[in-house]
């Protein structure tokens, strides 16, 4: 037998051992040639009678991710081609075969007549935790590091070899369903208690736990394929079914607006699955499969949520040429709300932190918000006292700014006041090596014009994090005038090492993100201003995708500080760059009625102690006039809080703030929480159609005005039928 | 109005609308269908503790068939068909329990029977579809009617996609009805006092018309084989509920709404919803009963052949889709529909009989055409007496009809809300 992709051996006791192990490769991954590899096992094992069993598993420290979703991607083209070769439904026909390869694989493997377990240590996710589901029996490392599950859905697919149709056969329905959904990386003891897998054993183990099931007469036949099997909670239509299908269908809605194709197609093919023999289960779930890839929703959430944000992971917009930077110490002034949390971040990613602030009590204040964010964890079970000690230990406190002089990089989260900040750079150049770097937690303030109170702009750099730091998954690096490639290398080595995604944008007011939150903030008030009812506007938010309304998240933002920022834009730019009616309302609420936000628990929103926020009654006597809901546009109302965003996010490129369309789309769906299924701001034009969106675009600004104007770069991109990323392609390939 | 003999019926009926235009002959010369009897058993409560527990779903249905038959003298060799409302038609009241029904009520071996189902409106769509095969002129004496022993059977035992099958429950807004009459109120106003004020003048006027005997022409006892009385009066009914009794109650669909996700539902249905007010419990809903009821409906000649006197004629009939969401508004779409179909306005109905699946429902249907209450389910309702689904809607029907007797009143309005967001209505009139 040759084999390329594993190693097989067999025993004196007649078991088999097909050691998954890539040449060339780090991680094991689903290609063709493992999926030939894999038959031609499963082929030795049924023919050779010497062989009892199989046991399956990895020669790296992790199982496998999964499939390579670049190959998904090559089955597309492949339809499209063959589309207009052979016509529609061959081509169909063609596609559904060869995107449902893996599950008649593993189904293959599952009734071949002899048994075959799976010994899995590390990540097995995906596809490669679907061969694990196909064998009989399944035996899991113990090691802290193994997780086991289905994430497809986090990319808009869905575990299309088997995955809904065993899951729910090992367990309940409606824990089944929660588990598709969630996609969650599973822990070992807790994928044994689900029922996952049998055994959970010491990493060393695995494979002699494996071979003992097959030498001790483990079964070859799935437990769904012996007669009279009944899954765990019996037929559909049935009591338990009643209890079970009904909220599960509403909780989908709730979850996803009907937004998400893969997530409904979960629910299709289990629901039609568990009604079905094991055989036609799988190709009903494989029909809905077919269907899913070739989502616009699949594509646009592979693009941006693996692909993208793997890339920029992994450095991509890092410069090539400087050497790798080691950021150990790490400095941060100001240990206010942002910077507690970056404090925090830093010394959880094991960097030593010198905290500093006016006083050793502020200092201190920030750091006991570490204290409280471990002992949250610890709480939850997720972390230990001994992490806590640790972590805590790596943050040294002080109002001596020379405290910061043995830093590799020093970040400023100080009061947003150019003199403020001005001084602080003052006093921290002077405390630290002049190869340290200094960077600025600034979300306003231009970068450029920060550096040119520093002595050396060069390594001079802004890092803007979101907040609250320790959740938003995202950092805006920018590049000021003068940032030379030390500095943006050491940021970006940085925001690697707390295990954060960055994207590197140029000097400009707002930045990227805050420009585009900006946007839909200013729509929703809009809205408010025209008479909408507010219900409406919040839920034309929600149900276009963001996971809040605008009104709540000017709340959240706190509205005098939106206030405050109008304010400031209107005395720096004029007021032409702002909008007067926005204006009068965010002054009728802060000025006229002391409404601040969340943080009073007064704003857009009323906050009882103990009960769920309210809209504030009050908002329907700001509205001069007012819509009866039965004559709003409501589809409208969502593609205006959409397409305002993907404007900005397109003037942003058009201005060269973006220059890597991947930035704008990770960044839009992990800073502000841009309708994820559309792959983020420009690829929500892009799947489009940058013709069909300037359309739109155009008719709203008829009606609504020129914040609907679309720029000049985006017109011409419209009209010789460009797309974003097909722009910048060409701009690399030139 | 004229009527017409069967041959001529016959020959019309095969011709082609064109035709019959050019020869002369309107809808309104086509047969019409007359109401000559109704009756129905009393309610029992639907659970194991209701007096009608032992009873079986066909052991009602006879019942009313039966006392149909007796009390009219009726030939059933004139009857051609036997059409009843069976919400859950599963077990013991599945497989076309209305043949059964026919042949143990001793109607012979030649009279059929047919079940059908339109959940809620079932009984009265019953009633419909009899009159419609008069009227087409392809039958001349039909009983229409309905039964469900909620008790037995089990509300919602007969499954089916709609709530279930994630094709159409995610495309449909599937909420449990509670959930949409909870957003009935909350979209149109109701509030919990305004709900439970519209039950406590239900169990009011359900008293008031027991104690007047309102409902005796129509209620058959329900013996055992002995010949004992198990029931002879609606049992469901409270009459000493008032606000404050009403007011202990908790709303019953909470934890559906937000742990169920439903309320999302609703709320992605109606976007200018801000938060699902529940404002529904058992005491302001329609109470889950046992029951059955049959209405005899036959053509002019049929019934004077019969020797019995037309009590009303079906004027007109509807059905419509509504909203799936608000699921429980098609009483207001249906009632625009009949009424622009038959020609008639508001004006023109005496009596309103609003199925009171719910306390929002009735005052939406009230809001909705701006109606005095005194007008609208004058002899109370399903508040208190209870909604055997399948029956109920030839329950109504001939209430009201007793009352526009009662009262010297000329015409009513029947209709009921639907699961799955439907409506059907019914106009009679005395004659």
């Amino acid at each position: 037998m040759d084999l390329t992709n594993f190693r097989f051996e067999t025993d004196a006791d007649g078991i088999a051992l097909a050691t998954w192990d890539m040449p060339g490769r780090s991680m094991n991954v689903f290609t063709n040639a493992v999926m030939d590899d894999l038959h031609a096992v499963i082929d030795a094992v049924v023919a050779d009678p010497a062989i009892k069993g199989c046991v399956v598993t990895s020669g790296k420290d992790n199982f496998s991710g999964g499939a390579d979703l670049t190959m998904l991607q090559g089955l597309g083209r492949a339809f499209e081609a063959l589309r207009a070769e052979r016509g529609e439904e061959e081509a169909m026909r063609h596609f559904f075969e060869e995107s449902r390869k893996l599950t008649l694989l593993f189904r293959k493997l599952e009734t071949c007549g002899k048994p075959f377990a799976a010994a899995v240590n590390g990540i097995c996710l995906g596809g490669a935790f679907e061969l694990a589901l196909s064998c009989h029996h399944r035996v899991l490392s113990d090691d802290p590091k193994t997780r086991v599950g289905l994430p497809e859905i986090k990319v808009g697919l869905f575990p299309g070899a088997g995955g809904t149709q065993r899951v729910p056969r090992l367990m309940q329905t409606g824990d089944a369903l929660q588990m598709l959904f969630k996609g969650e990386q599973i822990p070992p003891l807790m994928a044994k208690n689900m029922g996952l897998v049998h055994e959970v054993a010491p990493r060393d183990e695995i494979v002699a736990k494996a071979k003992a099931w097959i030498l001790g007469g483990g079964s070859a036949v799935a437990p769904w394929d012996v007669p009279k099997f009944k899954a765990p909670s019996g037929k559909v239509y049935s009591p338990a079914g009643m209890i079970t299908w009904p909220p599960a269908n509403a909780i989908y809605r709730r979850e996803t607006h009907d937004n998400y194709p893969a997530a409904k197609a979960i629910l299709g093919a289990v629901y039609e699955g568990l009604q079905l023999p094991m055989d036609l289960a799988l190709r009903v779930e494989s029909r809905y499969f077919a269907k899913i890839l070739r989502s616009t929703e699949a594509a646009a959430m592979i693009r941006t949520l693996f692909l993208s944000m793997g890339e920029l992971n992994k450095g991509a917009r890092r410069p090539k040429d400087v050497p790798p930077t080691s950021v150990k110490r790490v400095g941060v002034v100001g240990a206010g709300f942002m910077g507690a949390g970056v404090a925090y971040v830093s010394a959880q990613a094991g960097l030593d932190v010198v905290l500093v602030d006016q006083s050793v009590e502020a200092a201190e204040k920030g750091k006991a918000y570490a204290h409280k964010l471990v002992t949250d964890q610890i709480n939850k079970g997720r972390a230990k006292t001994a992490d806590r000690d640790a972590l805590l230990a790596r943050i040294t406190t002080s109002a001596d700014y020379a405290a910061l002089s043995a830093c590799d990089l020093v970040i400023e989260a100080v009061f947003e006041d150019p003199a403020v900040k001005a001084e602080v750079i003052g006093k921290v150049e002077a405390a630290i090596r002049p190869d340290a770097i200094f960077a600025s937690n600034t979300s306003t303030l231009p970068i450029t014009g920060l550096a040119k109170t520093s002595g050396r702009p060069e390594n001079f750099v802004g890092i803007h994090f979101f907040s609250p730091v320790e959740k938003m998954m995202l950092v805006e690096i920018i590049k000021g005038d003068q940032t030379g490639d030390t500095a943006l290398a050491t940021a970006l080595d940085f925001v690697r090492a707390i295990k954060k995604t960055p994207i590197v944008v140029n000097d400009a007011r707002g930045f990227f993100a805050n420009r585009c939150v900006g946007a839909y903030l200013l729509e929703g008030h809009t809205m408010l201003n025209e008479g909408i009812p507010a219900a409406m506007i919040e839920n034309a938010g929600r149900q276009a995708g963001m996971p809040v309304g605008p009104l709540s998240l000017t709340d959240e933002v706190a509205v005098d500080l939106a206030l405050k920022i109008v304010k400031a834009t209107e005395a720096q730019l004029g007021a032409h760059a702002i909008d007067p009616a926005q204006k009068a309302l965010l002054v009728r609420l802060v000025e006229g009625e002391g409404r601040l936000g969340r943080k009073n628990k007064r704003g857009f929103y009323d906050y009882p102690e103990g009960a769920p926020k309210r809209l504030w009654p009050g908002l329907q006597d700001l509205q001069a006039t007012r819509v009866d809901p039965e004559d709003v546009d409501f589809s409208e109302l969502k593609q205006r809080l959409l397409v305002v965003q993907a404007l900005e996010a397109a003037r942003t490129v058009g201005e060269g703030v973006v220059t890597d369309p991947r930035e704008a789309d990770v960044g839009s769906i992990l800073g502000f929480g841009f309708a994820p299924f559309t792959g983020g701001a420009l690829s929500y034009i892009d799947f489009m159609g940058a013709k069909a969106f300037v359309a739109l675009a155009q008719g709203l600004e008829a009606k609504h005005g020129p914040r609907f104007a679309v720029p000049r770069t985006l017109l011409a991109m419209a009209e010789r039928g460009g797309t974003f990323y097909g722009d910048a392609a060409a701009r690399k390939a030139a | 109005m004229g009527s017409y003999g069967r041959t001529r019926t016959g020959f019309v009926s095969f011709c082609r609308p064109a035709f019959r235009e050019g020869l002369g002959i309107r809808r309104s010369e086509m047969p019409e269908a007359y109401i000559y009897d109704h009756v129905r058993t009393p309610r029992g409560r639907g659970k194991p503790d209701g007096s009608l527990h032992e009873v079986t779903a066909l052991r009602l249905a006879e019942v009313a068939l039966r006392a149909l038959k007796d009390r009219n003298g009726l030939d059933t060799r004139r009857v051609d068909d036997v059409i009843l409302g069976c919400v859950d038609p599963v077990g013991e009241a599945g497989g076309d329990i209305a043949r059964a029904a026919a042949l143990v009520a001793d109607y012979g071996t030649h009279v059929p029977g047919v079940q059908i189902n339109r959940f809620c409106a079932s009984g009265l769509d019953a009633v419909n579809f009899a009159a419609a095969q008069v009227m087409a002129g392809q039958h001349d004496m039909t009983i229409g009617g309905g039964v469900e022993s909620m008790s037995r059977v089990g509300l919602g035992a007969s499954g089916g996609a709609w709530p279930v099958d994630p094709a159409i429950a995610i495309k449909s807004w599937f909420m449990p009805q509670g959930v949409s009459a909870d957003l009935i109120a909350t979209k149109y106003g109701f509030s919990r006092a305004d709900c439970d004020a519209y039950a406590v003048e239900s169990q009011k006027r359900s008293a008031a018309a027991w104690a007047e005997g309102r409902f005796g022409g129509a209620v058959v006892p329900v013996r055992d084989i002995n010949g004992i009385t198990l029931l002879a009066t609606d049992e469901h009914m409270r009459p000493a509920t008032d606000m404050q009794s009403l007011g202990q109650l908790k709303a019953s669909f909470v934890q559906m709404g937000q742990m169920g996700g439903f309320d999302a539902v609703a709320i992605d249905a109606h976007p200018d919803v801000e938060a699902v007010d529940h404002v529904h419990h058992a005491g302001n809903s329609s109470g889950i009963v046992d029951g059955a009821a049959a209405v005899l409906i036959g053509s002019r000649e049929a019934g004077s052949a019969a020797g019995l006197k037309p009590r009303a004629r079906i004027r007109a009939f509807a059905n419509i889709g509504s909203d799936p969401a608000l699921m429980l508004t098609g009483p207001v779409d249906v009632t625009r529909k009949v009424l622009a179909r038959s020609g008639l306005s508001l004006s023109d109905i005496d009596l309103f009989e609003v199925n009171e699946a719910f306390a929002a429902v009735v005052l939406r249907f009230q809001q909705a055409f701006d109606l005095d209450p005194a007008r609208v389910n004058v002899c109370g309702g399903a508040i208190a007496m209870g909604h055997p689904l399948g029956a109920t809607g030839a329950m109504i029907l001939g209430t009201v009809l007793d009352e526009l007797e009662r009262t010297g009143k000329e015409r009513a309005l029947v209709t009921l809300c639907i699961g799955a967001g439907m409506g059907t209505a019914t106009i009679v009139e005395r004659v």
